[in-house]
């Protein structure tokens, strides 16, 4: 990896100096991907399941091929899987479309880990106000709080804030057993690490595209066979129904009656691509490159006076966030930014963790395949560049 | 390393930033507005007292960065004495041009938290 990798990515090409450590926002794009989406655009341009031509078979069935693809890089089965936008969109799905079928009520109670990105809490605070339900923020490990009251467990897979891979399986087995629902977020996992929604164990699992080197515009909505089947869709349109007369419609069956309306079709194609390049290097591999240097990143940050670490030393998808004492983390980034490293500054969208932390946001390191360890040593220079500006 | 970041973090941004004026709640006040940046979560709250059409006196309080410290810390300094009507008509560029460096866009935000907060004060007077 290394090297070779950042090779693969154009955009390292018009930026060569730049340290790009924002990949828990969004990856970079490789080359294959984007000649496969553009391959697409040129060839293989027309709407699926629409037409009766042969340009829109074939692209009917390159679009089904990466829903088989995207099934057997999570371990699921191939009319498991819902093409969404990205992940916020497939929370919000999900959540809506259990709060139609299992009707919700008031006084059920939701779990959720305070780790959780705001996709997930914001759906999940405004199902609350609606249905009139209580809403009760956990350690991602801790099942007291849950009862036979809770009808949802939400958790996040890896923190988008501390990289921490949380072990979510008493969780969900717990969610079980009282017969609630459990929803998991694996944004920050998927094409980090080895992810198995059957060994997971979750009724429903979503992730982006565009965090794992996917075009944006393109995310996946996992659920368990028999939980789809009596779930109702919560996004209406063509393409999702066999028939509509004047007072209703007849909903095909999973996955379609989830995808309505023309889905991202380009973006899928270019996930399909996403996968391979992933697929070819291999997550071990990737996880392995991402560990080496989020260690070297701990220790080198570690050396830095007045500096606090906020991600866990093992099981890590590969985020360090980090504050200097008398430095708000805004100036941090714009003068980080101004030696051409790029880092997120803020409260990365998880507003309730960073509560939680005791903070009001922390700068936020986040590795993947093309970072080396110049992109660390120069960013530390930059954060030396900052204390002394600050004179701290 | 890149020349143009000390036109940012000047000397006297630092100083303000540092030893903020007019920091702390004032009580009594006649008028208090909150300053939010979503991207970043700060909060600035601007305590303004008013006698005859003129801000007697102006604070503000919370956690920023040194932008946004720096700005609020020169427009409570600034404002004190005005005329409502006075800052009423005060452009987003004056208060650019008090800060006396360049914003990028992206800290535009930074950079107008106090002065959102004072502008929906004197324009609800």
């Amino acid at each position: 990896m290394n090297k070779k990798t950042r090779k693969d990515f154009p955009i390292f090409k018009n930026h060569k100096t730049l340290a790009y450590l924002d990949n828990a926002s969004t990856t970079q794009t490789p080359k294959v991907v984007i000649d496969q989406v553009s391959e697409h655009y040129k060839k293989n341009r027309a709407n699926i399941h629409r037409g009766i031509y042969q340009l829109s078979e074939e692209t009917s069935s390159e679009y089904e091929n990466v829903r088989k693809k995207v099934a057997d890089f999570i371990g699921a089965e191939k009319n498991e899987i819902i093409f969404t936008s990205g992940a916020t969109h497939s929370s919000n799905m999900a959540i809506r479309s259990i709060e139609e079928s299992f009707g919700i009520k008031a006084g059920d109670e939701i779990v959720l880990s305070h780790m959780e990105h705001h996709s997930t809490v914001i759906p999940l605070q405004e199902l609350a106000k609606r249905k009139k339900c209580k809403l009760k923020y956990v350690h991602p490990t801790d099942t007291s709080s849950i009862s036979k009251k809770t009808k949802i467990v939400a958790a996040v897979l890896a923190s988008n804030v501390t990289g921490e891979i949380n072990n979510l399986s008493k969780i969900i087995s717990k969610a079980r057993e009282v017969g609630a629902l459990s929803i998991v977020d694996g944004a920050q996992a998927v094409g980090h690490i080895e992810v198995n929604v059957k060994k997971l164990g979750a009724d429903l699992f979503f992730f982006s595209g565009h965090k794992m080197c996917g075009p944006t515009g393109v995310g996946v909505l996992y659920g368990k066979r028999e939980l789809l089947d009596g779930l109702k869709p919560s996004v209406f349109g063509g393409g999702a129904v066999s028939e509509v007369g004047d007072m209703g419609a007849v909903f095909l069956e999973v996955p379609q009656k989830f995808e309505a309306g023309t889905p991202p079709i380009a973006q899928v194609v270019g996930l399909g691509a996403a996968i391979d390049y992933l697929q070819n290097i291999g997550i071990e591999a990737i996880h392995a490159h991402i560990k080496d240097l989020h260690k070297y990143t701990i220790e080198k940050l570690s050396s830095i006076d007045r500096i606090k670490l906020f991600t866990s030393e093992e099981n890590n998808s590969g985020i360090i966030s980090f504050n200097i004492d008398g430095i708000h983390p805004h100036d941090i980034a714009e003068i980080l930014s101004r030696n051409n490293v790029a880092v997120r500054a803020g409260h990365h969208c998880a507003m309730p963790f960073m509560k939680e932390l005791g903070i009001k946001g922390s700068v936020r390191i986040s590795l993947y395949i093309y970072n080396t360890k110049k992109d660390i040593d120069k960013c530390i220079e930059a954060i030396k560049d900052v204390k002394k500006i600050f004179n701290i | 390393m890149i020349g143009f970041k000390e036109e940012l973090y000047k000397e006297n941004i630092l100083e303000h930033y540092k030893h903020p004026q007019n920091k702390g709640a004032l009580d009594p006040c006649d008028f208090t507005e909150k300053g939010v940046n979503p991207s970043c979560g700060d909060v600035l709250t601007l305590c303004v007292v008013v006698k005859d059409g003129k801000i007697e006196n102006i604070s503000f309080d919370g956690e920023g960065c040194a932008i946004s410290i720096a700005g609020a810390s020169m427009l409570t300094e600034f404002a004190k004495e005005k005329t409502v009507k006075k800052l009423q008509k005060m452009e987003e560029s004056a208060m650019f041009d008090m800060l006396g460096v360049s914003i990028s866009p992206g800290r535009e935000k930074c950079a107008l938290l106090a002065y959102g907060a004072l502008q929906k004060i004197v324009k609800s007077n």
